[in-house]
């Protein structure tokens, strides 16, 4: 296949096309499903942890963190990560950070 | 009596600059203009940061492979060599009085390391494959594939991206049609050469340089000085085509936060799509199986060392071969042509025709999940990680600054690097 001409060319172009879309969807179906495996069995997994203990203490709440004016919850969040943060998204925003509300942050694993 | 001005001639006559001047007209010039164009690389790499890691090492191995070879000297680079092993045509070793002492029918990579120069046994490495494939292990150890795999929807859009490839690729076959416009010259390309140069559409460098080393090496240095240039212009190509193809409405779209995705779902996936992938297109294996192999180094939890290795030490042992090995390839009389501008030429379509087409499934996916999807993510399909996804980040940003887009751009990106691969192992099975 050293010299093509132009309608072999589009031919193969399309076909290449359709084969990468064809590779993609099927790995897309295959991570989809794998997706939804992992999902049912985390759901699965959380119910059995609750209902382990007999009669489940009320859980205390979220303590807000030191210094907040409202009520900011604070999730495996050191306070300085939490105020940097804090500081980042203002400045992002362009906004003081006295204008924005922030309800919790969490460190997500 | 020591005849000082015959020593003083033999030195002269010994040195690269006598070479320079007395092969001037016999292609010496286009030496000089390498050397020229490789202290422009330097610069571009060194003062506008273009790919620095890539192009100052593309630009060195340029100038030294253009620095003309004296006889009876060893040339770091052999041109001859590597037309004798790509051609199999017979290889003649001569002296330095110019005569035949050898004649070598077939090269071997084992001929390469006895006469080549060091350049030359760099460049074994590329011809191998083993760079690339090396290179991409380092990508999958730095690779989150998370956002993909909360969201595998956009897969989609790093297909979609990929249409530069192919239409880039008609292109250059379809440039045939000129051929005989003026007397002399070629404008069109093989099929290979088309494959090769519609990759570069991929703005994935390993894969290019990949392919091209199978299909089209004569072309190599400048698919690769295409490839990673634009792959550095890449804030610059995209930004108008985004606003071109999306309203201000569309790029304000704010997305959701997708699912957390746990630790046993990011090992099991680099396992699945080796398998997957491999099964499907055989001629990618050793690409995506090196990607994905870094993945599970990073991903496992148990190969911190091999993960730290892979992303550091070996990746930039592999940056310096790679890059002066491929800029070793840029020799004058194979650069300077019609061909490297059709090429230069071609490269930049393909990027803009990949960044439409991944716009393009954006804009679909934006309608199909009726605004729920910024289109903006879909220019990140291009691989050209991360580069592309903070391009898509920072566009929808300025359209509204508490848009924050990186991890959803994340997902095609890194499904671009996918794609790219796949349109690789294709056009290998096609052409290969």
């Amino acid at each position: 296949m050293e010299n093509i001409g132009i309608l072999d060319a589009g031919v193969i172009a399309l076909l290449g096309y359709a084969v990468v879309f064809f590779g993609i969807i099927l790995l897309m179906i295959v991570v989809m499903i794998m997706g939804k495996i992992f999902v049912a069995m985390a759901a699965k997994k959380k119910p059995a942890v609750t209902a382990a203990p007999a009669a489940p203490a009320p859980e205390a709440p979220k303590a807000t963190a030191p210094g907040a004016a409202g009520e900011l919850k604070l999730h495996d969040v050191e306070p300085k990560t939490a105020a940097m943060l804090m500081a980042i998204v203002a400045d992002k925003l362009g906004k003081p950070l006295n204008e924005l509300r922030f309800i919790s942050i969490k460190d997500v694993k | 009596m020591i005849n000082i001005g015959e020593i003083l001639l033999d030195l002269w006559n010994n040195s690269g600059f006598s070479a320079i001047f007395a092969g001037f007209k016999a292609g010496g010039w286009q030496n000089l203009v390498m050397i020229a164009i490789s202290c422009v690389l330097l610069y571009l790499a060194i003062v506008k940061k273009f790919e620095p890691l890539l192009l100052a090492g593309i630009a060195f191995g340029c100038l030294l492979s253009n620095l003309p070879p004296v006889p009876g000297a060893a040339a770091m680079y052999n041109q001859g060599l590597w037309d004798s092993y790509i051609n199999g045509t017979a290889y003649q070793v001569l002296d330095a009085a110019g005569e035949v002492i050898k004649t070598i029918e077939e090269v071997h990579f084992t001929d390469i390391i006895h006469y080549g120069g060091l350049l030359d046994i760099f460049y074994i490495g590329v011809k191998a494959g083993l760079y690339p494939c090396l290179i991409f292990m380092g990508v999958g150890a730095m690779t989150d594939f998370g956002p993909l795999l909360s969201n595998p929807k956009s897969l989609l859009l790093g297909a979609a991206a990929q249409m530069g490839v192919f239409v880039a690729f008609f292109g250059a076959v379809a440039l045939n049609l000129l051929n005989g416009l003026i007397p002399g010259v070629t404008f069109g390309f093989t099929g290979p050469e088309a494959a090769s140069i519609g990759i570069i559409g991929g703005a994935d460098g390993p894969t290019a340089i990949f392919l091209t080393s199978k299909l089209a090496p004569h072309l190599l240095g400048a698919i690769a000085v295409a490839a990673y240039s634009y792959m550095a212009l890449i804030p610059l190509i995209q930004p108008p085509f985004m606003k071109l193809l999306t309203t201000a409405e569309q790029r304000k779209i704010k997305m959701v936060q997708t699912r957390e995705v746990s630790k046993a779902e990011k090992i099991i996936f680099p396992i699945v799509v080796t398998i997957f992938v491999a099964l499907l297109l055989p001629d990618t294996a050793p690409l995506i199986g090196c990607l994905m192999l870094g993945n599970l180094f990073k991903e496992t939890g148990v190969t911190d060392r091999l993960s730290d290795t892979v992303q550091n030490a070996l990746m930039n042992i592999v940056t310096i071969l790679l890059s002066t090995s491929v800029g070793a390839t840029m020799v004058g009389s194979n650069f300077l042509t019609v061909q490297t501008f059709t090429i230069v030429l071609l490269g930049v379509v393909a990027f803009v025709i990949s960044t439409c087409g991944g716009l393009l499934g954006g804009l679909v996916m934006c309608k199909l999940t009726k605004g729920k999807v910024n289109p903006l993510i879909g220019s990140a399909g291009v691989s050209a990680v991360p580069m592309a996804a903070r391009v898509a980040n920072k566009e929808g940003q300025k359209a509204n600054p508490s848009n924050f887009l990186l991890m959803h751009a994340m997902g095609p990106n890194v499904a671009g690097v996918i794609g790219s691969a796949i349109a690789a192992g294709f056009l290998l099975s096609v052409f290969g």
